[in-house]
């Protein structure tokens, strides 16, 4: 029997000492979900604690300075935390708790969904370990601080590339060394189901109100809806309540590092192809022997090899479209946003906002653009500065 | 009754473990000749992966070292199409379902029946996704050697009736590696295993010194063997040959001494 397919995509290829952890999993994600008490308590977490609804903000001076479409900003990185990783991590803890467990473990690229995580085990009052690829220990030095200040513990991984990979790698294998007091606290809509569709639902959040917002603000839908990919939580809770209003289009902007020419990107759809990794089938950058590659991207958040498989299908179909932004786009994004709205995005959201610059001033200012600003920039600052030759200290 | 299977025939099985090109093709060919000839009843050949998730880091050092040399899964093919004309012991190749999917499922099993490859592991493929490739075994008379954990509880009656060869029985939680102590119901678990079906079972993960293999030998069909094997390799290299048969010889001792 398949479950947890999108289409060809998905399933749950892990090993078999997972399996029933998995099965529990979903009967108490699906208990959950309709369960009012869980989404009351849910709801006034992310409300009361994380900040929610976040803002959808209408970028005045973006908008006239481009000179076409009308740009609206979904103000992720204002949630606690600064990013839309809170969103899912909320959820995914409640449940944890609700299912007995004591004990949180994440992957982190960037470190957003780390922090995320040891905030809401700090919260829950429960226990909490992150992996963390080593070279990502180094580049977001200051996350692991932060993770370490909420009570978690940070395990720098030094097995292969040492990034987001292989942090996932290593959390799978802690996972399947201690279940039953241990929830996997994953930060993406990827891996095994149900992890892409209940990480999908929590994040959902996004698109559901900015759809509301929109409306309200506009009186009409935008023509496109947009957000960086990597896994791709952030912008499939943003795309997911517009999936149906086929006259919306679905933007995903991935990481074409130093370009899609060369082997240093992390543009999966634009360069991978189908396999099976990660307890799921969509696709990955791999090389003919599937072999995973290796990949690259300024965005420590961006830097991996797959994408959600609820992605790969609306990809398939045709539903939504996938675009490549280098590093040197999403840098000049950066800055640009900053100057022009005085708003400091993650590295990750760039990617999206550079697109925006692409195709907005080809737009009429009646119709609109929502960009998914999924972080805050804090983090990226002093590798933004590097990046331009500037040695700030952090 | 397949290759596999006729080697829990007689005896208690032990199924050596070793990783296609580690350090070499050609050493990785002596390994297996010399496990051979000192008495392994089925020897696991591992096709190296990038990302293997399942293993330890002895084993995932190994996945390094073999990719780092170019090892390819064709001429891990041609390795046993070769030693298949000097040895007669079942060979099963243990690897990752990306590789083969990129193989090409129909491929990969035609390729295994031609190449003396008598049964395929595949430890990210749980009993749910073996359709992925179940038809193909079938097709050319590949066992797909399933696994169950000590979490599997109610799934061992399942997936022991689905089982090809053997049942690979994991003795422990989390991932491989020598183990000093095996703490699971392993008892509980063959006969859970046994109530379903009579496919031979056999229990690695941790196991590596020859008290334990004897003392499993008394609860399963047979022993299996990986990270210590990988280990010798590691220490000895292009010279671990003779290491590799003494210790098979070791081992096969004290399974038998139990019987």
């Amino acid at each position: 029997m398949k479950i947890g397919r999108f289409g060809d995509y998905g399933g749950q290829y892990v090993p078999e000492t997972l399996m029933n952890e998995l099965i529990r999993l979903n009967e108490a994600y699906e208990t959950a979900r309709q369960d009012e008490a869980f989404q009351r308590e849910l709801t006034h977490l992310l409300n009361a604690y994380a900040g929610r609804p976040s803002l959808l903000y209408k970028a005045q001076r973006l908008s006239e300075a481009l000179g076409g479409a009308t740009i609206y900003l979904k103000r992720e990185d204002l949630n606690h935390t600064g990013s839309h990783k809170i969103n899912n991590v909320l959820g995914q803890a409640l449940l944890a708790k609700r299912m007995g467990k004591t004990r949180l473990i994440a992957e982190t690229g960037a470190g957003q969904h780390g922090v995320a995580t040891a905030t809401a085990a700090a919260l829950l009052n429960m226990q909490c370990e992150v992996f963390m690829g080593k070279e990502d220990t180094e580049r977001q030095s200051l996350n692991v601080y932060r993770m370490e200040l909420m009570g978690a513990k940070v395990h720098a991984v030094t097995s292969g590339t040492m990034t987001l990979k292989d942090a996932v790698n290593e959390t799978m294998r802690e996972w399947a060394s201690r279940t039953d007091d241990t929830h996997y606290c994953l930060g993406s809509v990827m891996g095994p189901h149900p992890f892409p569709t209940m990480v999908r639902d929590f994040q959902s959040v996004i698109g559901r109100e900015a759809r509301e917002q929109i409306l309200q603000m506009e009186g009409k839908l935008p023509k496109v809806v947009m957000a960086c990919v990597g896994g791709g939580s952030n912008s499939i809770g943003m795309f997911y309540h517009f999936i149906p209003d086929s006259e919306v289009r679905l933007i995903g902007c991935e990481a074409a590092g130093l370009g899609v020419n060369t082997n240093q990107h992390a543009a999966t759809i634009t360069k991978g192809q189908v396999g099976i990794f990660h307890g799921m089938k969509s696709y990955f950058c791999q090389d003919e022997h599937g072999q995973i590659a290796p990949v690259y991207s300024i965005s420590a958040g961006l830097d991996y090899p797959g994408i959600g498989p609820e992605h790969a299908s609306l990809y398939d179909s045709g539903r939504a479209q996938y675009v490549p932004v280098t590093d040197e786009e999403a840098v000049s994004a950066f800055e640009y946003l900053s100057k022009t709205e005085g708003i400091i995005c993650a590295i990750e959201s760039a990617h999206a906002v550079a697109h925006a610059m692409a195709i907005a001033p080809q737009m009429s200012g009646d119709e609109s653009i929502i960009i998914c600003l999924s972080g805050r920039g804090d983090k990226d600052v002093a590798s933004i500065a590097r990046y331009r030759g500037r040695n700030v200290r952090e | 009754m397949s290759r596999i299977s006729d080697a829990f025939a007689a005896n208690k099985a032990f199924v050596g473990y070793v990783m296609g090109g580690d350090p070499s093709i050609e050493n990785t060919e002596a390994f297996i000749l010399s496990m051979a000839s000192s008495g392994a009843n089925i020897i696991e050949i591992g096709i190296p992966f990038s990302d293997p998730i399942a293993e330890g880091v002895v084993i995932q050092r190994a996945n390094i070292r073999a990719l780092s040399v170019g090892t390819t899964m064709e001429m891990l093919f041609d390795m046993t199409l070769r030693l298949r004309t000097q040895i007669d012991t079942p060979f099963v190749f243990l690897t990752y379902l990306n590789p083969v999917f990129r193989y090409g499922y129909d491929a990969f099993c035609q390729k295994c029946a031609k190449s003396g490859v008598d049964g395929v592991i595949i430890p990210d493929m749980p009993y749910e996704e073996q359709g992925e490739i179940s038809g193909y075994c079938a097709k050319y008379n590949v066992d797909l050697i399933p696994l169950v954990a000590p979490t599997s509880n109610d799934r061992i009656r399942a997936i022991a009736k689905s089982a090809h060869g053997f049942l690979y029985m994991v003795s422990s939680m989390g991932v491989t590696g020598e183990r000093a102590k095996i703490t699971s119901d392993l008892a509980g678990m063959v006969a859970l295993a046994k109530s379903a079906s009579d496919i031979p079972i056999a229990v690695g993960f941790g196991v590596h010194t020859p008290v334990q293999a004897a003392e499993i030998a008394q609860i399963a069909d047979g022993v299996i063997v990986g990270s210590a094997f990988v280990s010798i390799i590691e220490k000895y290299g292009a010279n671990a040959a003779a290491y590799v048969g003494e210790y098979t010889s070791a081992m096969k001792r004290a399974i038998a001494n139990h019987l």
